[in-house]
């Protein structure tokens, strides 16, 4: 019945989004920042922790909306750490472009542990869903502040 | 109380299958499957028949309306004028003349917050909505109380979905209240508010009403002499008609007290630089070209509905939203919101587990259409204590195998998620 929801719905992305690793806030952190998808009512917040040379340490948040919104923050929570801003940005910009078009030409293996969002392309009302986190993200390592989604 | 105390007897049938018939989108197939269309509450299909109405006067007789000295425009005048007496036929209104074209229910709220609100209300009075109005039936009251000082009152929902009337009489018993401003439908509990009962108790405390029918009007019938209401709103799209009309009624003797809302065409009795007047009610709400051709496909649409009978819809819609609760509330996981006994063709759910946008993706590609969401009422989401829902809404078309549909599509859902 549902083979084709499968693209959509892995199982690493059901698991993620119904039981989150990352899906809290930092007792101690140095940036944070709300997404919000005002239209389907998802929001987010995420908090970031630097290390001493600027990177992430640590990524937690908290999500109100669906499997893939949740599963897609905590895929990027693990997928940032140890990067720098730049380094995270660019991983968005891929991610993005993945989760629009289902292709990936310039990723490279850093984009391994969130290859299972490809299939979110074939959904396009779904693909806000999978972004907002790294809105809120990008908003946090720029200065912290609430973003609206797209 | 169940459901079924609240359902009239049905004295006319509703033939579903010719219905249907006249809604030609409803033999689409979505993703290789039969449509099965609950989400009328957003905006419902179109029959054939406003469908013609709308290309035929584009194809024979269209030109702009009110200043034409010939035929093409007498002509569209004529029709676009007849909306005018069908929308007053629906809502028995005293005359032609109190009924505004406007492009939407929202619009007419907004309508009545400028030009009541600001151009007669006093800074100070106050306005009493509900914990379960639409957005459209907030924002425009937020925006005059932060403009004109008007103090904005929400009178709460019951655990049942329904008005709290005595927290509507709290609110009235000081006489600040100059406007209760209250959805007649809820378009996520689906339930009816005791309309009559509100204008009674805001009249007595000196207020005037207005009802947002824009869910009401679709299911039942609507009149506001009955009521004893001052302002009554609706909107074309939800009729089963165009999108960009929509109606607001006004007492006349109210509008006519009443500021323009916008400047422009068609709004001017007389303009010269120094001073301007006023068009006569309703002219005076219309300023510039109207939706020429989606007031005659609102016309049509009234007259289609008019011919199916709100009684064989309502006793449809009825027995649907029975069978509806029934089925769905039988699925281990399912919440339905709200529990009014009196309550129309709108049933709201969350499923244990699973969020909604997830809910109606899954249903989707079951070919099922439903909303998934917070519905523009956030208010009551939180109210409710839920984030958001999935909410199956029904039109006269609805048939009682699509709800079975519904009921088998979600019990795989639920498995999925599981």
């Amino acid at each position: 019945m549902f083979d084709d929801l499968r693209e959509l719905y892995q199982e690493v992305i059901l698991d993620h989004g119904r039981a989150p690793r990352h899906g809290h806030r930092l007792a101690v952190f140095d940036t944070t920042a709300k997404g919000d998808n005002p239209m389907c009512g998802d929001r987010v917040q995420v908090w970031v922790r630097l290390d001493e040379m600027k990177r992430i340490a640590q990524t937690g948040f908290e999500a109100r909306g669906c499997a893939i919104s949740v599963a897609s923050a905590d895929l990027m929570a693990e997928a940032v750490a140890g990067r720098t801003s730049t380094e995270a940005k660019r991983l968005f910009a891929d991610f993005a472009t993945m989760v629009r078009t289902g292709n990936c030409p310039d990723c490279d293996a850093a984009m391994e542990s969130l290859r299972v969002f490809a299939g979110v392309h074939e959904f396009p009302s779904r693909v806000k869903c999978a972004t907002l986190p790294w809105h809120a993200l990008t908003a946090a390592l720029d200065g912290g502040q609430e973003v609206a989604d797209d | 109380m169940s459901i079924a105390t609240s359902i009239k007897r049905p004295t006319a049938m509703l033939d579903v299958e010719a219905v249907r018939a006249d809604f030609p989108i409803l033999s689409q197939t979505v993703r290789g499957k039969k449509l099965v269309f609950l989400d009328s509450a957003a905006s419902a299909q179109k029959p054939r028949t406003v469908i013609a109405a709308m290309s035929t006067t584009m194809e024979t007789q269209y030109a702009n309306v009110h200043r034409g000295l010939h035929w093409m425009s007498e002509r569209t005048t004529d029709a676009y004028e007849g909306a005018r007496d069908a929308a007053a036929r629906l809502l028995n209104a005293r005359a032609r003349e109190e009924i505004v074209f406007v492009r939407n229910s929202t619009e007419a709220i907004n309508l009545v917050a400028h030009s009541y609100g600001r151009g007669v209300m006093k800074p100070g009075q106050a306005v009493v909505i509900s914990e379960m109005e639409h957005h459209s039936n907030i924002i425009p009251w937020q925006m005059l109380r932060d403009a004109h000082g008007t103090e904005m009152r929400v009178a709460k929902v019951t655990d049942a979905g329904e008005l709290d009337q005595e927290s509507l009489a709290t609110h009235l018993a000081d006489g600040k209240v100059g406007l209760v401003a209250i959805t007649h439908m809820s378009n996520v509990l689906g339930t009816y508010t005791p309309a009559q009962r509100i204008a009674a108790m805001a009249h007595a405390a000196g207020a005037k009403v207005l009802f947002d029918g824009s869910q009401a009007a679709v299911h039942r019938v609507v009149d506001v002499q009955a009521l004893d209401a001052d302002f009554y709103v609706f909107t074309g799209h939800k009729l089963y008609g165009p999108t960009g009309i929509g109606v607001l009624w006004g007492r006349a003797e109210l509008l006519e007290a009443m500021p323009p809302f916008m400047g422009g065409g068609e709004m001017i009795s007389s303009v010269s630089f120094e001073h301007s007047t006023w068009a006569q009610v309703p002219h005076k709400f219309e300023a510039g070209t109207p939706a020429i051709v989606e007031g005659i496909g609102l016309a049509a649409a009234i007259a289609y509905v008019e011919a199916i009978g709100f009684e064989a819809i309502s006793a449809h819609e009825a027995a649907l939203t029975e069978h509806a609760i029934a089925s769905l509330s039988a699925i281990p996981g399912v919440r339905i919101l709200g529990r009014a006994q009196d309550r129309g063709g709108v049933v709201s759910f969350t499923l244990k587990g699973a969020h909604a946008h997830d809910v109606a993706t899954l249903l989707d590609r079951q070919g099922i259409a439903v909303r998934a969401g917070h519905h523009c009422a956030e208010p009551l989401m939180h109210r409710f204590g839920v984030e958001s829902t999935a909410r199956a809404s029904f039109g006269m078309y609805t048939t009682k195998s699509e709800i079975d549909a519904l009921a088998e599509a979600l019990e795989r859902v639920r498995e999925f998620f599981a």
